[in-house]
């Protein structure tokens, strides 16, 4: 077995088993990295220096007997996430040579239980995309046709697992950003509850929606990452408090009697049919496993879409105004104090980060703040109270992630409203403040990986694993390779 | 025709805590630029705020000292604009649902009246840094930015429109400032701008029902100025109305200097902050219970003080509004009288030696070198006699500069009284023989120069002499 297929249990084992030192699987995986990524594109930055010396510390652990799940894996993560010392852009030329002085909390524990960066993973810029298209250091492919689109945002994420470059990546969700890349890259992604994981040290996109999650190559290393990065942090507010459970220990208790609720609104007329197929055949499995089925309704769901793109998009034109050229990432050349901010902001900015700030701001002035941006919040509150009423009635919910298996580069790249599209059906997930995994679930006749989504109950990810456990122990889908 | 003022005040109060709002670094002034910073006051990318509790107590304080409605459910919003000394772009306030509102202070107009002026709100925010001109150490003359004061803990008290002259603005601004700093909770130091007022000014025609157009003041920084800049506001527009113009809605700066006010940006060019609630804050909740528990920490305010200074203790309303200018002198009056001395004579010490030797040397009441048990002592001493009045005086002066007790330096220095009738007999009986003169012309009729003989005996004594047995025995001996 290729060191760079292997999952954290099967590197783990190996690793304490002494068949292989942490500095052998991080070679290896920096030696994958480099005949792959020109190909794929998942990186911004390698840290190969700082991966063997990271290495180099946890083989000592080993050898001392000193050893956690994590010890010597190595992972990437969103350029999204600060890393003390490590340029950080995320996505941007306005962040171009920002080096950031602390690491995101998520990050620090994962580091802390001796796990190896490997680099930061190409993303959408500032996290506002759904193919990857919109970073400033290039496109990143899908590994299983290249021709394709990842997703986004957080493609690099996704196609690094996919494409053997790291074992496990972090990635950020905040209208589909990691259960939709994970779909179309065939990997498992989960979204946790909203302050389940602590935001402090991930750049803010949409603060309110914003959150942390792993994508690997199967449930049980998703439920081990989720783990490690959940839990109350003092420097986040909106981070809870509530006990972390035993993820891993849960994972085998079947679905048995377990109730699915099946939203009507997800299974719409224009779904493609290889999805449509894909669906069928996981709810086919899932009744074999002793699951039943409820219909149900998310009456709200058509305002979701709408009702995003204005509430992320208004924090974001909120979020993004400390990029203004005085202290750090971009600064123009200019003679007086507002040209410098204009001509900053106009270099340092893409085209779509700079359409959410003028929808965003439009949407916060004065005048239009109460039709559109309180509006949205009313809607929001739909939206939310819709889930936990369908929830005193099932314990989770089953749905395609997107709509489309993964499109082609370029194809939606003029056409911000199809793009938005993209995320019909993870976008709710954000808006109601819930969790929600993607995982593979079949091909499209063209060979590309199609994501099931499961949605739980807020803080409920136990069960959300363990329905994905038991369905990944009766499939073969996640064991297939991309072929690059 | 005659105009009426209306004036509104938004005062923004610095708090005492030790760390800044939002995050745990210091908040003392005066050091190295940017030294008291970390990712959240720097406003770097992925920093988060986190609410000092302290802050929120301390505005629950003001709010009950104002008689204002604690907020159960208060909420922390972004007020949106671009300026350097903001690293985030925005400033984290309060707009919907501050922490206090409807409050109210009721003041004493020409001393005489009482007057109630409206709180509309008190509300929590961050400060922004500074920026430093032209004295940056490298090439070129560029500004610099100092974040040291980014995120410091301010409160902003917003009045309703109820005042209606300078001098009512002036006694309402006191007011606030005395609570504050009697609270604790503010320095009141206004030329640090711990202590800082923004006045809101119009006038209309006097019986009219309409307000005014208003122009805003900036930068007023001490209580001289406020009444300046408010009279000079006033002037400036009913001479604008009175010359056919109109009042423009506009935020002026007020200029020391010339004592003018002079347009800094027009209603046109006034930010829209797009306030919205802040994602990075949960909403702020206060239980009855925290409030109940503040309360009952309240100090007594120098209002209720003042009541039982004049009720419990005999002091004039003149003296117990001097005792009670500050919770320090007040606290000094009353340990004075705690340790027993006899309440006027506190007061009269306290009101004066005591001010007038700390004035002199520049000490405050705090740091008073003579405790008040020390100076209760002192005046028992001239209540059994074993000092005068005058004597007390001089052996005051030696606790201040030497820290003794009174008793030690009445004995050291050999300035007990002297109340033997025999020994200042004696000393008369000399004086009177060497001033025939004055003798003959006070028996002529010529009164007055009874206090020339008692000046005599008093220096002969050394001051020491009784001056109630002088006067006795010099009427009889001059009479006789």
């Amino acid at each position: 077995m290729n060191i760079f297929d292997m999952t954290i249990y099967e590197l783990h084992s190996a690793l304490k088993d002494k068949q292989l030192s942490s500095v052998e699987a991080t070679t290896a995986m920096l030696e994958r990295i480099k005949s792959v990524e020109p190909q794929v594109g998942s990186f911004i930055t390698v840290t190969a220096a700082g991966a063997l010396a990271a290495a180099t510390a946890a083989d000592r652990q080993i050898a001392a007997g000193e050893c956690t799940l994590l010890t010597g894996i190595p992972l990437a993560i969103k350029d999204i996430f600060l890393t003390e010392g490590v340029l950080t852009t995320c996505g941007s030329r306005i962040l171009e040579n920002f080096v950031p002085p602390y690491s995101a909390t998520s990050w620090k524990k994962l580091e802390g239980r001796g796990a190896v960066l490997l680099g930061k993973l190409n993303q959408d810029e500032f996290a506002m995309g759904s193919s990857n298209e919109s970073s400033a250091y290039g496109i990143t492919r899908n590994p299983w046709d290249t021709s394709c689109i990842p997703g986004g945002s957080s493609g690099g994420s996704a196609a690094a697992v996919a494409a053997g470059e790291a074992i496990a990546t972090l990635g950020t969700d905040t209208g589909g950003s990691i259960r939709q890349p994970a779909s179309h890259c065939g990997c498992v992604g989960l979204k946790p509850t909203y302050g389940r994981v602590s935001r402090y040290g991930v750049i803010a996109y949409a603060s309110s929606l914003d959150q942390v999650g792993p994508l690997t190559r199967d449930v049980a290393d998703c439920a081990a990452m989720l783990g490690v990065i959940a839990g109350h942090d003092p420097m986040d507010s909106t981070s809870v408090d509530t006990p972390v459970p035993d993820y891993a220990a849960s994972l085998t208790k079947g679905v048995k009697g377990l109730k699915i609720g099946l939203p009507k609104e997800y299974f719409i007329a224009g779904l493609d049919p290889d999805v449509q197929r894909a669906m069928d055949a996981a709810i086919e499995t899932y009744r074999r496993l002793g699951a039943e089925f409820v219909d149900i309704s998310l009456p709200h769901t058509d305002y979701a879409v709408a009702t995003y793109y204005l509430i992320a998009t208004a924090e974001a034109s909120s979020n993004l105004a400390r990029y203004d050229g005085v202290r750090f990432g971009h600064r123009a050349d200019a003679d007086c104090l507002l040209d410098m901010y204009n001509k900053s902001r106009s270099e340092g900015f893409g085209v779509e980060v700079k359409r959410r700030i003028m929808l965003g701001t439009y949407a916060l002035s004065s005048g239009y703040y109460d039709a559109y941006y309180v509006k949205a919040q009313k809607v929001r509150t739909l939206i939310m109270n819709d889930f936990m009423a369908t929830f005193a009635n099932v314990d989770i919910m089953l749905t395609p992630v997107a709509p489309t298996p993964a499109f082609k580069i370029g194809e939606k790249v003029n056409d911000p409203l199809q793009m938005y599209l993209s995320d019909i059906f993870t976008i709710p997930v954000n808006l109601a403040g819930t969790c929600a995994m993607s995982l593979p679930a079949g091909f499209s006749n063209s060979g590309l990986p199609i994501g099931l989504q499961l949605i739980g109950k807020p803080f409920d990810e136990e069960t959300v694993l363990r329905a994905g456990y038991a369905f990944e122990q009766a499939t073969e889908w996640h064991l297939r390779k991309a072929t690059i | 025709m005659k105009y009426q003022p209306v004036i509104g005040l938004e005062v923004h109060v610095q708090l005492l805590t030790d760390t800044k709002i939002f995050c745990g670094c210091s908040t003392k002034f005066g050091a190295e630029p940017n030294s008291q910073t970390c990712p959240v006051c720097l406003g770097l990318p992925g920093a988060l705020p986190v609410l000092n509790k302290k802050v929120v107590e301390f505005a629950i304080k003001a709010g009950l000292s104002t008689n204002c409605s604690i907020t159960p459910r208060s909420l922390f919003a972004r007020k949106n604009y671009f300026y350097p000394d903001l690293p985030k772009g925005y400033q984290i306030s309060q707009f919907e649902d501050p922490i206090c509102q409807w409050g109210w202070l009721d003041i004493l107009v020409e001393g005489q009246e009482t007057k109630r002026i409206r709180i509309t709100r008190i509300h929590m925010e961050e400060d922004a840094g500074k920026l430093v001109h032209g004295e940056l150490s490298g090439p070129g003359d560029g500004s610099g930015v100092d974040l040291n004061r980014a995120c410091t803990p301010l409160l902003e008290v917003v009045s309703e429109p109820d005042l209606r002259s300078s001098d009512e603005a002036v006694v309402y601004l006191k007011q606030l400032h005395e609570i504050v700093t009697w609270l604790g909770i503010c320095d009141g130091n206004m030329e640090e701008g711990s202590f800082r007022c923004d006045a809101n000014v119009s006038v209309m025609p006097i019986g009219s029902a309409t307000l005014g157009t208003r122009a805003e003041i900036k930068n007023v920084n001490s209580f001289k100025f406020v009444k300046q800049a408010i009279e000079y506001e006033i002037r400036r527009q009913i001479d604008l109305i009175e010359d056919g113009g109109a009042v423009v809605q506009e935020t002026r700066l007020f200029d020391p200097d010339s004592g003018t006010t002079r347009s800094m940006r027009s209603k046109e060019e006034a930010h829209d902050y797009r306030y919205f609630p802040d994602p990075d804050l949960v909403p702020l909740v206060i239980s009855d219970d925290w409030i109940e528990r503040s309360r009952r920490e309240l100090p007594e305010l120098p209002e209720q003080r003042q009541r039982r200074f004049i009720a419990d203790l005999g002091l004039t309303l003149y003296d117990a509004e001097v005792l009670t200018s500050s919770r320090a002198l007040a606290d000094y009056f009353e340990a004075g009288v705690a340790a027993g001395g006899n309440a006027k004579a506190v007061s009269n010490w306290t009101m004066g030696e005591i001010t007038r030797a700390l004035n002199d040397s520049g000490v405050s009441i705090e740091a008073c070198p003579v405790a008040p048990g020390q100076l209760a002592e002192l005046l028992k001493l001239i209540d059994i006699g074993t000092i005068s009045g005058k004597i007390a005086k001089t052996v005051f002066e030696e606790m201040w500069k030497s820290g003794k007790t009174p008793q030690s330096i009445v004995e050291e220095q050999g300035l007990v009284q002297v109340s033997d009738s025999g020994a200042i007999e004696s000393i008369i009986d000399e004086i009177l023989a060497a001033n025939a003169g004055q003798v003959a012309e006070y028996r002529g009729g010529k009164e007055k120069v009874f206090g020339f003989f008692v000046g005599l005996v008093m220096k002969a004594s050394r001051g020491k002499a009784n001056p109630s047995v002088v006067n006795e025995l010099l009427l009889s001996k001059l009479k006789g």
